[in-house]
């Protein structure tokens, strides 16, 4: 029972880590290949989810679940910040309130894949899932 | 089992990466191929200035921002090859005014060139770039000193930049920057092949095997 619960716990981290590293693949490819400028909110949902690459991975060899408490805060506010992007960048939130100044503005469109898509979207699915994850793993334990 | 399942996540994943990468790249060329064939006019307007051989089978575009160092540190590479295929390479000027304020000194660019000066104007503002420049923003008030000694008369080029006529090149350039996806500076375009890797060496290397294939010895 206990090597149950040890292998739920190393999955959940593992998909973790797997979507945290694909997005930050994904967002160095935007920014690196397809040069698409990154604006200030885009910038500080990075700083919350390329540490995450690392750090996650710590909490799997050998497997340690305070990795949550490390993994949690960088991925709630990097969860809040996707969210006022999202808004923002709907129309919700004024575009006089933004705090982008020169450079790329905040609600700049770059793609929209299958029509829905934005870049913001795609950052605020993957901190779900992420902060879904981290949950799921917080809860297993008990 | 576990490491192993890791290990082959990652490398799962950076491959996704490069191959990505791979594909976007050659994708883009084949467009950009495309459209050198298809609609070259997208590469070369009526209005653009150039230089060399309007005959030459080597065709080099250069999207410049006059306030881009890089594009400035470009300059003598391109007059270097003008110089030593003399009438195989036509070399073709577009904007690219991405910095704040470049605008203004395109239109200076071009109010120039009514005055039969263009080329000297280009070189001049290149090499002073640090005098008009700061920190990345244009001060216009910098180039107005620069100008007289190049024998332009400064009160009528700044008349001739109100000129509608340079408004419609600018934005057709910038509509051209869109269509080709174009967010950096310089642009190099050689018979339509972006300049792949960058760099002054490859440019070199690319302008002479277009040379080599439309000139064989």
């Amino acid at each position: 029972m206990v090597a149950d619960r040890t292998d739920t716990y190393w999955i959940l981290v593992f998909l973790a880590w797997i979507i945290a590293t694909a997005s930050a693949l994904g967002s160095l490819f935007f920014s690196n290949v397809m040069d698409f400028a990154p604006c200030v909110l885009c910038w500080y949902q990075r700083i919350c989810l390329f540490p995450l690459v690392l750090i996650l991975p710590m909490g799997l060899f050998p497997p340690d679940r305070r990795v949550v408490r490390y993994a949690l805060p960088l991925v709630v506010v990097g969860w809040l910040l996707a969210a006022y992007h999202n808004l923002m960048h709907a129309g919700f939130i004024p575009e006089e309130l933004q705090p982008c100044s020169k450079g790329v503005s905040c609600t700049e469109e770059y793609i929209e894949l299958f029509g829905f898509l934005s870049i913001p979207l795609l950052a605020l699915l993957a901190f779900s899932a992420l902060l879904g994850l981290l949950v799921a793993v917080h809860i297993s334990k008990k | 089992m576990k490491r192993t399942l890791f290990a082959v996540a990652a490398i799962v994943l950076v491959a996704g990466f490069w191959f990505g990468v791979d594909y976007y790249k050659s994708g883009r060329s084949a467009d950009l191929d495309f459209m050198a064939q298809g609609s070259a006019s997208t590469f070369v307007r009526p209005h653009s200035p150039t230089l060399g051989s309007d005959d030459a089978r080597v065709v080099v575009v250069k999207f410049t921002d006059p306030a881009c160092e890089t594009c400035a540190r470009f300059s003598p590479y391109v007059r270097q090859a003008l110089e030593a295929f003399p009438g195989q390479i036509k070399f073709v000027l577009r904007y690219a005014p991405f910095h704040e304020g470049s605008d203004q000194v395109v239109r200076i660019l071009e109010a120039a060139r009514m005055q039969g000066k263009l080329w000297e104007t280009l070189e001049l503002l290149y090499a002073k770039q640090d005098v008009w420049t700061h920190n990345h923003r244009v001060i216009v008030s910098k180039i107005w000193p620069l100008l007289p000694e190049l024998g332009l008369d400064v009160e009528r080029l700044r008349t001739d930049m109100a000129d509608p006529r340079i408004t419609a090149v600018i934005e057709q350039d910038r509509a051209d920057l869109e269509k080709l996806g174009m967010r950096k500076t310089p642009g190099f375009f050689v018979n339509g092949k972006p300049l792949e890797p960058f760099g002054a060496r490859p440019l070199v290397a690319l302008i002479k095997a277009e040379i080599l294939e439309k000139y064989p010895k």
